[in-house]
């Protein structure tokens, strides 16, 4: 029951422009600093597009694309029309407000500080506030979702919450609390400096409070993703989920152990003890459990729907799988992806490993495959598959579908891999120029004109994915019925209480963040001497 | 189904769940805060406390040593994007008057015949930061520093507003304008050396760091040998040293020739 359908199409179709403008804008710059591109001889141009290609990216185009499916989510799962529309349509012209206005000072070369702010580097006050009002306004949106579950448990008490649902609110309180690393730093460090009300910050601090969100929000553009693998795929190809619990246990290992673990993006710094730093190491490797359990259940729901094929064998069921189905193809190529890029993450994880590919294009190369590659793939199948639904027209030409998937992946693959592989030659991340002519990074040109081409592909694939989107609004109208998520294979009657309700787990989320950053802010909130003067940009 | 019947500990899930995560907690602490610094066979620790707070990061004073004893002063000087950022048109004037026993050097328009710095038209932090440095020490010459080390704050402020008050004119010994080395534009990425011009104006500004466009090609020259040999030791965290002793003599020669032959900003605008 999709009833705010042109709520969620304005959602999807913001996200989708601006990830065009923002996919053109990484183009340029894998073109532009590789041995093809000439050097524009101004790196402050250079820093202005990633400023702005990562804010995008980062902050709101999975923002939007997490709002608009969990209030798909919302209304077709709970079979309930939302609570709020006015709010929801608040929170979406937030966020187009905060999005112009911190663009703005981006493209006028006053805030190029990249979309991890990097104080003490200080950028013009608007575009921090702008990212505030991105925020605020996704915040609103965690409320609708916490309040329409709330809404629908009253009329339904006792009863297990849908699985999509359960799962959609899961992310949007992992969101409401990682955001609040960010929005401490925000507000109580940058923008008073912006603003002019103090000379000085502490640097050392704002990176603390970043590690906050920066890890977690990884797992914030993940749900939707995750949120697909279990409860669309195997109803797109015709299986059943193979265990509505392990599902659950996955989403609420996320909420657990996605947070207390920011500061392995801190080995490298001085202001966090190492003690700590080891406790972050070893939650990281924890947050691998709910991928593995996640590998496991969808390749046994896939299964499922290969067997009901006909397949037969200990791997000839693969072949009985439906690789025509873009849905099939979407899911196999972000498990591939998702596998080279979560190997490479244990390496991230590791404090020693680190210390090698630390600050290098490895980094860069890491993030792209997963998020760019693992995450975003997800998203162009989620998009297809709710086209139907929210414009009432047919998404025809499942070739032209498939070949844009082909297209992202082979594009992320040619992108990324060299990416890693120069970082492990040590090529340092965030230049905004390289002198090939020199001897000592002479054998990387190659490597770095691959990746080049590889953004060039990822570039047409996300034009193709743009076209067929904007196709399908002039296609033949056609009823595509109600929107459906996949069945387990045992479809729970009865739920416990704890995998029915995110209480106990968002305190344990609340409870770790304590435990594992309290100590470290305190200590440098409390610290006399640690702030520095700042830097402000294009300052005389 | 209540909050009451979720937070017990007759509920399996929340024993087991609060049970797990405090028993990973504890152990990696005990691994991180413990195991791990005893495990360090180079730092020693006098008890298990010790090395608590050292993993912990508990901010600790330094030992008190002697200070090393210096041989020469090092700046001391604090710059900011604010410094001396709204000028009186009184402090202008009493620099204009100081500014009378500058002018056997650096010119009555602030424009050197001498082969020292045109200062008309440098920015206000560079001046002050210079002089504060004359005058304590941390940068010294035979000829300037007699003349900064009876100033007061007040006259240093003064003088610093006063020339960067002043028009920047065409230097007096223009030669024709060489094209941009590549030192300038691109640095030497691979040796750590950013492009002058990212500092130095052109590409970008940073706080401190003059303009060079039509100084003294002899003048710039000496400084950057200066930084090279460790002579002059007056720059923040040791940009300019690190730079300077990265260059080859070929593209010091190379940068100072081009911005000596450089019309400064104001007269590129004219054009």
């Amino acid at each position: 029951m999709l009833v705010n359908r042109k709520l969620i199409l304005a959602h999807f179709w913001l996200a989708f422009a601006v990830f065009g403008i923002a996919l053109t804008l990484g183009a340029w710059q894998m073109f532009i600093r590789s041995p093809i591109g000439t050097w524009l001889s101004n790196p402050e141009l250079y820093y202005r597009s990633l400023t702005a290609h990562g804010t995008v990216m980062g902050y709101v185009f999975p923002t939007l694309v997490a709002m608009g499916f969990g209030y798909a989510i919302s209304e077709s799962a709970l079979e309930q029309r939302l609570v709020g529309v006015r709010w929801a349509w608040t929170g979406f012209w937030l966020i187009v407000i905060g999005s112009v206005m911190a663009v703005i000072p981006v493209a006028l070369g006053r805030a190029s500080v990249l979309y991890t702010f990097y104080p003490p580097l200080i950028g013009n006050v608007f575009y921090y506030l702008g990212v505030v009002l991105v925020v605020v306004g996704s915040w609103i949106w965690v409320a609708l979702m916490s309040i329409n579950l709330r809404v629908w448990r009253k009329a339904h008490p006792g009863a297990p919450v849908p699985l999509a649902m359960f799962a959609n609110v899961a992310g949007a309180y992992l969101w409401a609390w990682t955001a609040v690393g960010a929005a401490l730093e925000l507000l109580l460090q940058i923008i008073p400096v912006a603003a002019g009300l103090k000379a000085t910050i502490d640097a050392g601090l704002a990176r603390v409070f970043f590690s906050w969100t920066l890890h977690a929000i990884v797992y914030f553009w993940l749900m939707p993703t995750y949120i697909a693998y279990y409860t669309i795929v195997p109803r797109a190809i015709g299986g059943r989920v193979y265990s509505d619990s392990m599902a659950r246990i996955s989403f609420i290992l996320f909420l657990v152990v996605a947070m207390p673990i920011g500061m392995h993006h801190t080995f490298a710094d001085p202001m966090v003890g190492a003690g700590f730093k080891f406790i972050h190491s070893a939650f990281t490797a924890l947050v691998a459990l709910p991928t593995l359990l996640t590998v496991f259940t969808i390749c046994a729901s896939v299964e499922i729907a290969a067997r009901l094929r006909g397949g037969r064998g200990m791997f000839g069921w693969i072949r009985a799988l439906p690789w025509d189905n873009p849905m099939m193809l979407a899911l196999a190529f972000s498990f591939v992806m998702l596998g080279f890029g979560g190997a490479g993450g244990l390496i991230n994880m590791s404090y020693q490993l680190d210390a090698s590919i630390h600050n290098t294009q490895w980094i860069t190369g890491h993030f792209h495959l997963i998020f760019g590659g693992a995450i975003v793939i997800m998203y162009f199948a989620i998009a297809y598959d709710l086209w139907p639904h929210l414009t009432g027209r047919e998404l025809i030409d499942l070739r032209l579908i498939r070949t844009q998937l082909w297209l992202w992946f082979i594009g992320m693959i040619v992108t990324t891999f060299p990416w890693h592989w120069v970082g492990i030659l040590g090529m340092p991340r965030r230049m905004a120029y390289f002198d090939f002519g020199d001897p000592a990074i002479a054998p990387q040109a190659l490597s770095v004109t691959f990746s080049a081409i590889g953004g060039f592909i990822l570039l047409a694939s996300g034009i193709l994915f743009l076209v067929i989107l904007a196709r399908g609004m002039r296609a033949p109208q056609a009823e595509a019925g109600p929107y459906r998520f996949a069945l387990a294979v045992h479809q729970p009657a009865t739920v416990p209480i704890a995998l029915n309700t995110h209480a106990l787990w968002v305190a344990l989320m609340i409870a770790l963040t304590l435990t594992n950053y309290g100590y470290p802010i305190l200590t440098l909130a409390m610290t006399e001497g640690t702030s520095v003067p700042a830097v402000y940009v294009g300052a005389q | 189904m209540s909050a009451r019947d979720l937070f017990t500990f007759s509920n399996p899930h929340f024993t087991r769940g609060v049970g797990i995560t405090a028993a990973i907690l504890i152990v990696t602490a005990i691994v991180g805060f413990i195991v791990l610094p005893f495990a360090q066979p180079w730092v020693q620790f006098a008890n298990v406390w010790d090395a608590i707070c050292s993993a912990a990061g508990v901010p600790q004073r330094a030992p008190v040593v002697a200070a090393p004893g210096h041989e020469k002063r090092l700046s001391e000087v604090v710059l900011t994007s604010n410094t001396l950022a709204r000028p009186s048109q009184e402090a202008i004037g009493r620099g204009a008057t100081l500014a009378q026993r500058c002018a056997i050097c650096h010119g009555p328009t602030g424009i050197s015949r001498a082969d020292s710095p045109n200062l008309a038209g440098q920015y206000a932090a560079v001046i002050y930061k210079e002089l504060h440095d004359f005058r304590s020490g941390a940068r010294t010459n035979a000829v300037m520093s007699p003349f900064a080390v009876n100033l007061t704050d007040q006259e240093i402020a003064d003088l610093s507003l006063y020339y960067a008050y002043l028009p920047r004119l065409p230097a007096y010994h223009p030669t024709p304008q060489l094209p941009k080395p590549n030192i300038v534009i691109y640095g030497a990425p691979m040796r750590g050396i950013a492009p002058c011009g990212s500092c130095h104006g052109s590409l970008d500004n940073k706080t401190g760091s003059p303009w060079l466009e039509g100084q003294s090609e002899a003048y710039m020259k000496a400084q950057l040998q200066a930084f090279a040999s460790g002579e002059r030791r007056n720059d923040i965290s040791q940009q300019m040293r690190n730079i300077a002793r990265a260059m080859t003599p070929q593209e010091i020669e190379q940068a100072a020739a081009y911005y000596a032959s450089q019309p400064p900003d104001v007269v590129k605008a004219v054009d």
